[in-house]
Formats: structure tokens, C-alpha cells, sequence
């Protein structure tokens, strides 16, 4: 399959950039546009959680590429620009400052946070607006609630802890988890916490909230109540797709892809929203990193300009909590727990992994780990990867 | 073509170490290293994979 003359895409973020670059770099010299419905140019959303809401960084630092670099490309770029509606048939996609034809279309539409259906007060997290809200907020809180055990629940109330705020990580299971790796770091997660003075409420069932001016009161299952003055809520995210929902493409949880990102002829979709099947299982799947909307960026485009898709992603996450770096990389079976590579004598410095008993490693974790060593073990994850595939039948 | 990376941005993936080991190393806390700051031919490829591969986008490739 070659591309013609024009691809759009819809998403003005990591994903959606760096499929317009690869095709760019890879010389497709047809129309390039990318619309995206915010009305800031391409930013990353790693920072947010970290740099930007501790006030580290200002918007400007978050920010991708100039608006010079994306001209030079020549990449037409449309801020302000929501897609509404596809008609996939005919390949003309509806926004809101009018129909755009295609030729190929790159659906990178991202997520959406869930809000707490019964905190309603409680801020979110995944715009820069959103996070500089948060950032303001934790200048002045005194007590500060985070509800949400995944790894942004975390990052935020490592940050509200360097405002020296009163802080609670409240979650209803009793795990804490991070990306991929799923609740097998929840221990370490759970001691690094408290060693750095964050409150843990786990196994804990909100039941209602009350807002008055001073702040929200969250009640729980056992009748316990906790007063907070700012409340974050980060309890995951609904792929955006509502905009395909007359289309003829099969959204279920994001859009189902094969394992190239094709969804249907001429459309693809890469990031957040897109849930590839997977070579293993052949069940579609959707990732949340920031690598694997790259990678799958990547491949696409190197699929639309070269007619071959390029290299299945390995997923690859990363974290920072209270200064402890956290690395994962490769794939993380919940029935395996992680085993130490070294003697295990710096609790606070290790490599972990994900070895399955032939003794192949599917995937590494890198507790402020030395660099060398990580490396050492993220080679043999992508050697793990490189020959399982012909083990299975592809789907 | 020249080579930059901003450190404070990094969070030491080590995506450009394996794509692009003549053009970047990290130090002892896996932040980047710039080796050659000026790339032609095979390394400009190189550090152009490296830097669209970049999860922190900290390494910019440019004409100057
Ligand atoms: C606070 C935060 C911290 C994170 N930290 C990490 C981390 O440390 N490590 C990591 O690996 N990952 C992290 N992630 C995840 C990472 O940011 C995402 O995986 C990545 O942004 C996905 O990129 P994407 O392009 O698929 O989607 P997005 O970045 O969500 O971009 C989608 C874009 O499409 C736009 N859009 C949606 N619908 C429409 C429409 N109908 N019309 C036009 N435009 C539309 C959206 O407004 C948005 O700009 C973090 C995410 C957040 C929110
Ligand atoms: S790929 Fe980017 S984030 Fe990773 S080590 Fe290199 S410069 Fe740092």
C-alpha cells in the first residue's frame, strides 16, 4: 500500500506529531495536516504530573516543537480544530471549521480523564490548563487528597509532598499500581511513600462527598471522613472516540487495529486511543505510555510511505516519585512476581525482572537503577521479544 | 547537522544510547551524554531516530 497525496491526522499530540515527522523524514512529499481540538500547540503530557505542577517548569518548557520547526516541515497544523464525525467510506472527515478529504487518515485522539462520580469537585489531570489548576492548588492547600492508586495518583501526591501539604493517596483496592507493571511493585510503591510522609488509604470505598467553602469532606464505606482542602481525582481515562461512533470503524474500549495499527482501508489509529491486537493473544490492546504512541506513530508511518510496518513496540515507562527514578520496560505477567538481578543489597537501587522458569525475560524494571545495568537487562527483554513471535501463529 | 539535548528534560529511557551509541551516552544517573555534537551521513540518521524516538523529546537535530 502506498499513501496519496494527502494524510490527516487527528490528534495534535506526541502521537499525532510524530507520525507527521516520520513521514516527513521518511520523504513522503504529499499534504500533511494535523488537527487538534486544543488550542496550545503539540506539548508533552509526562511533565504535567511532574515538572508543571511542582512549578519546576512553566507551560512554555512543556511545549514540543516551535511553531517555525513545524512550518519547516511542512506540516499544516490547525489548533482549535475538532473532528466530529467521519464518514469512512468516503473518506471525508467533518470538523469544526469544515470537511477535510483524505487520502489516509491517522486517528491519535488520546484519552480523556474519568471524573469521580461522586467527588465531582475533585480536579483531574491531563491538559496543561489542568495542570497548572493543580499547581496553583497546591500552592496554599494545607491537607491534600488523592484519589486513584494508579502511577499519576502517585506522582501527584509525591508532588503535594514537596509543598509539604498534609497528603492521603486513597485508593480503593489495596494495591497501588504503575503502567504496565501492573500492582507488582505495589510494596516498594507503598514503603517509598510512607518513608516520604504520604498517608496511604487503601481498601477504601468512597460513598459521597460534601463541598463547602473550605474544602471537600470524602466519606467512606466505614463511616469514616477525611477533610481535604484540594482533591485530585486520577482514576483513569476513556479513549476519545465519540466522534466515530456514526463511522463504520469497530471502536470497543478504543479502535480496534490489527497488529500494524490498520483499522479499516485508509484509516489507522497510534497512541492512547488505539487498541492494536496484539501478536500473542490476538486480543486488542490498548497501552497508555508515551513510547508506545510514538513507536506506533513510527510504525505507521513507515507503513504508509514504505508499505512495511516498522517494529513492534516494546512498551517502556517511567516515573519519578519522591527522586526515585522508575523504569519499566518489556511486558509484565501479574503471576510473575519480579525477582532482583543483583545480591539485592540496596533496596534502594536495583534492577528487577519478569523471568518466566525457561528462563526467558519478558520484561525489566529499574529501580534508580545504574543506567549500565538497566541496559544490560533491557537487551535481554528485546532478545526475549525478538524470538517469541515465531512461536505463535499470527493472528 | 547539529546535535542538542536539553539534561533537565531527560529521564534516562536510553532510547538514544541503543539507536545511536557514537552519537549519545548517559552519565552514572542514565541522564544523556552528547558524544558528537556534529553528525553527517550515518550518525544523522542515527540521531534522528534517536530523537523521534525520545519519550522526553529532549534532543533536538537541526541546521544550527
Ligand atoms: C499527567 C500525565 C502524566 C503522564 N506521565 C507519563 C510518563 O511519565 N510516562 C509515560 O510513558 N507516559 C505518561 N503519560 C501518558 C502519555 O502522556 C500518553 O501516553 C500520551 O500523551 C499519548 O499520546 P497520544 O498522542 O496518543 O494522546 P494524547 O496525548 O492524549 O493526545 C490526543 C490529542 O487529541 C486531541 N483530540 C481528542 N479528540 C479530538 C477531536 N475529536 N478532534 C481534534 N482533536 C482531538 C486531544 O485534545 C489531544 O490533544 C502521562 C499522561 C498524563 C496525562
Ligand atoms: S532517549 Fe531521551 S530521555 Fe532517554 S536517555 Fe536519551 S535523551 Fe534521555
Amino acid at each position: 500500500m502506498t499513501a496519496g497525496p494527502r494524510i490527516v491526522i487527528v490528534g495534535a499530540s506526541i502521537g499525532g506529531l510524530t507520525a507527521a515527522e516520520t513521514l516527513r523524514q521518511e520523504g513522503f512529499d504529499g499534504e500533511v495536516i494535523l488537527i487538534g481540538d486544543e488550542r496550545h500547540r503539540p506539548y508533552n503530557r509526562p511533565p504535567l504530573s511532574k515538572q508543571i505542577v511542582v512549578g519546576e517548569w512553566g507551560p512554555e518548557d512543556a511545549a514540543i516543537r516551535s511553531e517555525a520547526e513545524v512550518d519547516d516541515l511542512g506540516i499544516q497544523l490547525r489548533t482549535s480544530c475538532t473532528a466530529e464525525s467521519l464518514d469512512a467510506v468516503g473518506r471525508v472527515l467533518h470538523t469544526s471549521q469544515g470537511d477535510i478529504e483524505f487520502d489516509e487518515l491517522i486517528i491519535a485522539t488520546g484519552t480523556e480523564p474519568r471524573r469521580h462520580p461522586l467527588v465531582p469537585t475533585a480536579l483531574t489531570l491531563r491538559t496543561i490548563d489542568d495542570a497548572l489548576a493543580i499547581r496553583d492548588g497546591l500552592r496554599t492547600a494545607q491537607r491534600v487528597a488523592v484519589i486513584g492508586p494508579g502511577i499519576l495518583g502517585s506522582e501527584i501526591a509525591s508532588a503535594a509532598r514537596k509543598y509539604g501539604a498534609d497528603t492521603q493517596l486513597i485508593g480503593r483496592s489495596g494495591a497501588l499500581t504503575l503502567g504496565g507493571v501492573g500492582s507488582l511493585l505495589s510494596s516498594r510503591l507503598a514503603e517509598l511513600h510512607t518513608e516520604n510522609g504520604v498517608d496511604l488509604v487503601l481498601d477504601a470505598e468512597i460513598v459521597g462527598a460534601r463541598a463547602d467553602a473550605g474544602g471537600t469532606s470524602i466519606e467512606f464505606a466505614d463511616g469514616r471522613s477525611e477533610r481535604a482542602d484540594l482533591v485530585v481525582a486520577m482514576i483513569g481515562g476513556t479513549p476519545r472516540t465519540q466522534w466515530l461512533m456514526s463511522s463504520t470503524l469497530t471502536v470497543d474500549n478504543g479502535v480496534v487495529c490489527d497488529g500494524t495499527g490498520h483499522a479499516a482501508p485508509g484509516i489507522s489509529a497510534v497512541g492512547d486511543v488505539a487498541a492494536w491486537r496484539d501478536p500473542y493473544t490476538a486480543r486488542p490492546v490498548r497501552v497508555e505510555h508515551q513510547s508506545n504512541a510514538i513507536e506506533q506513530a513510527i510504525a505507521v508511518a513507515l507503513r504508509l510511505v514504505h508499505g512495511e510496518p516498522g517494529a513492534r513496540p516494546i512498551p517502556l515507562f517511567w516515573s519519578e516519585l519522591h527522586g526515585t527514578r522508575i523504569n519499566a520496560y518489556g511486558w509484565f505477567d501479574p503471576e510473575l512476581p519480579l525477582v532482583s538481578i543483583d545480591d539485592g543489597s540496596n533496596p534502594h537501587a536495583t534492577v528487577l525482572v519478569s523471568r518466566d522458569d525457561t528462563d526467558r525475560v519478558h520484561g525489566a524494571v529499574g529501580w534508580n537503577a545504574p543506567p549500565r545495568e538497566f541496559r544490560a537487562a533491557r537487551a535481554s527483554v528485546a532478545a526475549s521479544a525478538a524470538i517469541a513471535p515465531a512461536l505463535i501463529t499470527r493472528p | 547537522m547539529v546535535v542538542v539535548v536539553q539534561r533537565d528534560a531527560c529521564v534516562g529511557a536510553g532510547q538514544c544510547t541503543l539507536v545511536a551509541p557514537d552519537v549519545f551516552d548517559q552519565d552514572d544517573d542514565g541522564i544523556v551524554l552528547l558524544l558528537e555534537p556534529e553528525v553527517e551521513g550515518a550518525l544523522l540518521e542515527a540521531a534522528n531516530k534517536a530523537a523521534r524516538l525520545c519519550p522526553a523529546r529532549a534532543i533536538a537535530v537541526s541546521a544550527q
